[in-house]
């Protein structure tokens, strides 16, 4: 469907990648750590490796959850995009298809949230 | 027109003063004049079958404004002189007003600018008079509930620069984003969008709340306020009622149209209603009833019996009405845990509620809160007796379209993100809900323009690049009196010396109230 106007309508949309000065926006989901909210957004340079990213981005927005010190990312059950995922922590965020408002999602078996409530 | 009775009788009155103060254009095209009548689809055969129920005057509008407005100030001002907002149950029921201020009386003149509007664009006189008689309501409200509430801005942080406010802060980005949704709309989807579903279907969930919140809360001016609006609240809530049956007796055509429209709007009120869903249950010290409760009665048992009412049209209830009807035992329990984490970037204080109040929402929420809830509030409440208080210092994910954070949980698996995601012309966008995600699909072109609070911070565009310069300096919110925890703020400080009480320590965590 599309907008319904008095004269042809077409808009550019906001958040292009082009408006972030170089940089792309990565949101990561832990599922069943609903302390957070919701999804992380985070600003993030396209040539950053994986593997960094999961260590310095990733890894302090997340310390505040006791389940954050058992966690080990070699053992998540990763999904990009709601499609299954392997991650090259050498690979840059660009190179592991990892795109401007792309979603990491984080599944972690028996890490359930505090007392297993999901929080 | 020399006439032996000096007085009109009321119908000839209304006749003169509403119906026939239009005319037939002879030198221009109608269609020129009121171009924005037919682009909708909505086709309008006859405009006098309009039925205006209140029959209302100018000149007895201003008459009868003007006395409630009167004895509106009169009480305002004895509400100052007396100190009344030393009366109120407790300092952390001003946090509801902080919201009202900020969140709600901006749409009180965003809906003034919208009733404008649409009024010039009716060719029928009937309506005209009606949305004009509304749009200047509007704009009384937003008048009468800054002066209600400008003297606790005398007293406690937070109020100083709602407006300001309203255009910037991540979180008013909802309501100020609604209705910028409505008044971009064509003139019969805005009053679909704001006399019907807002005032008409809604409305007992945005002001009650509030109104009665003030009543229970011991705050004259701002409860003085809702009685004063209350009767135009009446006359908007009918023309809600009105707009919607005569669109549909006009032509069959415009059933579908409604349809959607009832659907959208529905949906994004209900978002926008989150926000007080945790006023109810978390922000008010005596509380009125749970929004569990109030959802109910306004809208499962009122809502039902209007649309068994709409049903001969070829109405049917609002497509997510089920979603909307399962989060009645989440929502408001999100929202705050949202809040309380993002406290250093808000213009009011939250907390940890008290034990009373944790049992209170055990009761009013048996199936969900001790489950679900409970364990994060406690986990919270030992971190901040650690002197840690949890704040999140990432920003988060927004749905595209109600610009909420995408925190709302399936409506079947209250552990899972009910979030949603598609790609539209090469980009991706995320959604808090299949309601929300629907809304983008239908029009696509409106959506991806939305100015995200989070996203807009990211391009550089809020004064600064980390959360603390944004907050002071776009904002305008003041660090360390407006913002975080409420235990230890200075307006606890405050309270605590209107009351006599040594204030307690930040990081305390016995009972504020």
């Amino acid at each position: 469907m599309s907008v319904k106007a008095l004269y042809p309508y077409s808009a550019e949309p906001k958040d292009l990648q082009a408006n972030f000065n170089g940089m792309q926006l990565v949101y990561v989901y832990w599922r069943k750590h609903l302390m957070f909210c919701s999804p992380f957004a985070f600003l993030a340079a396209p040539d950053m490796p994986l593997g960094d990213f999961f260590e310095q981005v990733l890894r302090p927005a997340i310390a505040a959850h006791p389940d954050s010190a058992g966690l080990d990312f070699s053992r998540v059950e990763w999904q990009l995009d709601d499609q299954p995922f392997t991650p090259d922590l050498a690979a840059s965020l660009k190179d592991s298809g990892i795109g401007h408002k792309s979603m990491l999602t984080l599944t972690t078996p028996g890490l359930d949230g505090i007392g297993g409530s999901a929080t | 027109m020399a006439t032996k009775n000096k007085k009109l009788s009321l119908k000839d009155k209304y006749q003169y003063l509403t119906r026939d103060m239009a005319w037939e254009p002879s030198y221009q095209k109608k269609e020129d004049i009121f171009p924005y009548e037919r682009f909708e689809g909505i086709k309008i055969t006859d405009w006098d079958k309009w039925e205006d129920p209140f029959r209302l005057t100018m000149d007895a509008y201003w008459k009868y404004q003007a006395e409630k407005e009167k004895k509106l100030y009169a009480i305002f001002d004895a509400f100052a002189q007396n100190n009344g907002h030393q009366n109120i149950s407790d300092a952390r029921y001003v946090n509801a007003l902080k919201l009202f201020l900020t969140g709600v009386s901006p749409l009180e003149y965003g809906a003034f600018q919208g009733y404008a509007k649409v009024g010039r664009h009716f060719s029928g006189a009937g309506a005209r008079v009606a949305c004009q008689m509304q749009s200047i309501d509007e704009l009384r409200h937003v008048q009468t509930q800054i002066h209600a509430m400008s003297h606790y801005n005398k007293h406690f942080n937070g109020l100083h620069d709602f407006a300001h406010m309203h255009d910037r802060v991540w979180f008013l980005s909802v309501p100020k984003s609604f209705f910028d949704d409505a008044r971009s709309a064509g003139p019969f989807e805005f009053l679909t969008a704001i006399s019907f579903s807002f005032e008409y279907v809604l409305t007992n969930l945005l002001f009650v709340p509030f109104m009665s919140g003030a009543a229970y809360n011991g705050d004259m001016a701002t409860v003085t306020f809702g009685f004063s609006a209350q009767s135009d609240e009446a006359r908007h809530m009918t023309l809600g009622l009105e707009v919607i049956k005569f669109m549909l007796e006009q032509h069959e055509d415009n059933v579908p149209i409604v349809q959607h429209w009832i659907d959208k709007w529905f949906w994004r009120g209900y978002r926008l209603l989150s926000l007080v869903s945790m006023m109810m249950d978390y922000m008010l010290p005596n509380k009125v009833m749970s929004w569990k409760d109030a959802w109910e009665v306004y809208y499962e048992q009122n809502g039902g019996a209007l649309f068994k009412d709409l049903e001969r049209y070829g109405i049917r209830p609002p497509k997510y009405q089920d979603e909307a009807n399962k989060g009645k035992h989440h929502i408001s329990h999100q929202l705050w845990s949202t809040f309380y984490q993002y406290s250093q970037a808000t213009n009011f204080h939250t907390w940890i509620p008290s034990e009373a109040e944790m049992n209170w929402l055990s009761e009013q929420y048996p199936d969900t809160f001790d489950k679900y809830y409970r364990p994060r509030f406690e986990h919270w409440q030992k971190q901040q007796e650690k002197g840690e208080r949890f704040y999140n210092n990432t920003l988060p994910q927004l749905c595209q379209v109600c610009q909420v954070p995408t925190l709302f949980t399936e409506p079947d698996d209250p552990t899972q993100l009910s979030h949603r995601s598609l790609v539209h012309d090469g980009e991706r966008y995320h959604f808090c809900s299949d309601g929300c995600c629907d809304i983008f699909k239908h029009e696509p072109e409106k959506y991806i323009q939305a100015w995200l609070p989070v996203h807009q911070i990211y391009q550089g565009n809020c004064e600064g690049a980390d959360v603390e310069t944004v907050v002071a300096k776009y904002y305008h919110i003041n660090i360390g009196q407006d913002n975080f925890e409420y235990l230890g703020s200075p307006d606890h400080r405050r309270w605590q010396a209107i009351k006599g009480n040594k204030p307690l320590g930040a990081g305390d965590s016995k009972d504020a109230a």
